[in-house]
């Protein structure tokens, strides 16, 4: 029982901390408070399923070009939305407000026209539902693959981001934005790469989320939801931390949903991101700023 | 004392509309007045602060909530401060956790409290009273709801003139400008935040129980639907979240626009309304009402 519910949830785990990277880069490095996050995994989720039905394509041969797709559409939308904000601003305070606003109504652009083109109803695709036994567990084999995928985008993230001149200079935008320019840093052209590139990660969680789960055109917020939950957890713009916080939220919510009720995953969800911002605001993992 | 007499007479007239309309047109009344008195209430707060609040409609669907449960336990009077105690206490413990810390927390906290409380009060229906979805059957007529939801929104309007004349709405711009310089003049953050917060709450409760008697049938997947947090924020945005009237001005036409657009294009609709909100964003980022100043201010110095 115990192990079922560790390799479970660790599984579940993979899921959410490829979901909070994207997000916490997108926050970290490109100042953008994403809320239509969750809907851009939808959009992937839905491409996927609709090329699996459509065509017969593995959702596994899909999943780069999805990658390849979020990460233009990231480029494009921080391009043509997310740059006037960032230049109205001037660096100020306003930047936060506005990019909250401004994806807010993304969301329900987005929402808008997946319920036109695909429908309110719940979608969900049975792709390589076949048990695999670990440790006497028996785990859906697109769960272990989702699992691998997760693993594998986490951990070249983690070490692109600690060795490369690119990573250092993520972290150098992440950290003092105003004075990376100094160092000869375009950062406009590095916040642009970052929500990008968390979009791209958004476009390969959906993807994995597509083989093994339920989800519906309005689900979205959901998604981000738990996304921004992790990154608080993790401490903004940390990667490991948003790892770390994302295996923990899924073995939380895979303990809830078999020793409680499924119904109540959202509001432990809550609890613990209550507790965190009473007792570490910064984030687990954060040091004080 | 026009400032006091011109709002009054207005109100006046208001209420003896549902005289002269239609049925529909009454439904119509008090749906411009619903949204004026939630697009007011929650620029309360947030207009001031500029803690975007997207939690509007946890408050409403817990105020209608509250209304479906206990109308049969309790008379109407009783049951309208029993709303308005629980939106309090809800807002009270949301604030008191996320609005000692940065603004973005609170964003994000308020982003899930209505799907929380929804699927909080969907597991308690299912698995506690086993009765999901309830019957309101109160002895209230259409027009004494109008009435009740035209009073609401001028006492919101008028709350909020006090308060922008008050200690408070001066704390709340000074935290709205700079929260450093706030908390170097002495101000208690936390406090002001909090005392705003739970006033909005209050209100978007209420507004939401004085209405739920027109739903009849009420289930926690109808009076948490999050299109009226949505609603309420672009119509307090478009007309000027820091005005006194801005809101009132940009609720009125959005709520008809809303209202034709849903009935003629229900499918493609929230397109529309993802489309409106980020062109109020980019284009009237500070209100219509600032807009049209600027706008007058210009030609006078053209003119000049």
């Amino acid at each position: 029982m115990l192990t079922t519910t560790l390799i479970l949830g660790l599984v579940l785990g993979g899921t959410y901390a490829l979901l909070a990277l994207g997000l916490t880069l997108q926050y970290g490095i490109a100042r953008i408070m994403n809320l239509a996050y969750g809907e851009l995994t939808l959009i992937s989720a839905f491409v996927v399923v609709a090329f699996f039905q459509g065509m017969g394509l593995s959702p596994l041969l899909s999943l780069p070009a999805v990658a390849v797709a979020g990460y233009a559409l990231g480029w494009t939308l921080y391009q043509i939305m997310m740059r006037p904000l960032v230049a109205r601003s001037g660096g100020g305070g306003r930047l936060e407000v506005d990019s909250i606003l401004a994806t807010f109504g993304l969301l329900f652009l987005i929402q808008g026209g997946l319920l036109v083109l695909f429908g309110a109803n719940f979608t969900s695709i049975s792709y390589l539902d076949r048990g695999v036994s670990i440790l006497g567990v028996s785990v859906a084999l697109n769960r272990l693959i989702a699992f691998g995928i997760c693993i594998v985008a986490g951990a070249a993230l983690v070490i692109a981001l600690r060795t490369t001149t690119w990573g250092l200079k993520m972290r150098a935008v992440a950290l003092t934005p105003a004075s990376a320019p100094l160092v000869g840093i375009d950062v406009n052209r590095i916040a642009r790469q970052g929500f990008a590139l968390g979009s791209a990660l958004a476009a390969t969680a959906g993807a994995s989320i597509s083989m093994y789960q339920t989800f519906s055109a309005t689900g979205g917020v959901v998604f981000t939801m738990k996304a921004l939950v992790i990154v608080i957890m993790g401490g903004v713009g940390n990667v490991p931390g948003a790892l770390a916080a994302g295996f923990a939220l899924g073995l939380l919510e895979t303990f809830v949903a078999t020793a409680i009720d499924p119904g109540l995953t959202l509001a432990a969800t809550f609890a613990i991101f209550l507790l965190v911002l009473l007792w570490r605001p910064q984030g687990l993992f954060g040091g004080r700023s | 004392m026009i400032r006091i007499l011109l709002p009054l007479i207005g109100l006046g007239l208001l209420a003896l509309g549902p005289m002269v309309v239609s049925d529909y047109g009454l439904g119509l009344l008090i749906g411009a007045a619903t949204y004026v008195t939630l697009a007011s209430a929650w620029a309360l707060f947030s207009g001031q602060t500029h803690y975007i609040s997207l939690a509007t409609v946890a408050f409403y669907g817990t105020g209608a909530y509250t209304v479906a449960v206990l109308n049969e336990a309790l008379p109407y009077g009783a049951v309208l401060i029993c709303a308005a105690l629980i939106g309090g206490a809800m807002a009270l413990v949301v604030g008191l956790s996320t609005l000692r810390l940065r603004g973005v927390y609170f964003v994000i906290f308020s982003f899930g409290l209505a799907e929380l409380v929804r699927q909080v009060i969907t597991w308690y229906e299912v698995n506690v009273t086993g009765t999901l979805g309830r019957y309101i059957f109160l002895d209230i007529t259409t027009r004494q709801i109008y009435w009740q939801m035209l009073a609401l929104g001028a006492v919101t309007i008028a709350l909020t003139a006090w308060i922008n004349r008050s200690r408070l709405g001066l704390a709340l711009r000074v935290i709205g400008d700079d929260e450093t310089v706030a908390t170097h003049s002495g101000i208690n953050l936390a406090r002001v935040k909090l005392v705003a917060f739970v006033l909005s709450a209050v209100i978007l409760t209420l507004a939401g129980a004085i209405t739920s008697p027109r739903y009849v049938y009420v289930e926690p997947a109808i009076v948490f639907n999050p299109t009226v947090s949505f609603l309420t924020v672009i119509m307090a945005l478009l007309g000027g979240a820091n005005r006194l009237w801005g809101p009132a001005l940009g609720a009125v036409p959005l709520f008809l626009v809303f209202e034709w657009l849903s009935s003629n294009f229900p499918d493609t609709y929230p397109i529309f309304l993802g489309l409106l909100f980020i062109g109020v964003v980019f284009l009237v980022p500070n209100g219509l009402i600032s807009s049209a100043e600027s706008l007058v201010s210009r030609k006078k110095e053209a003119g000049r």
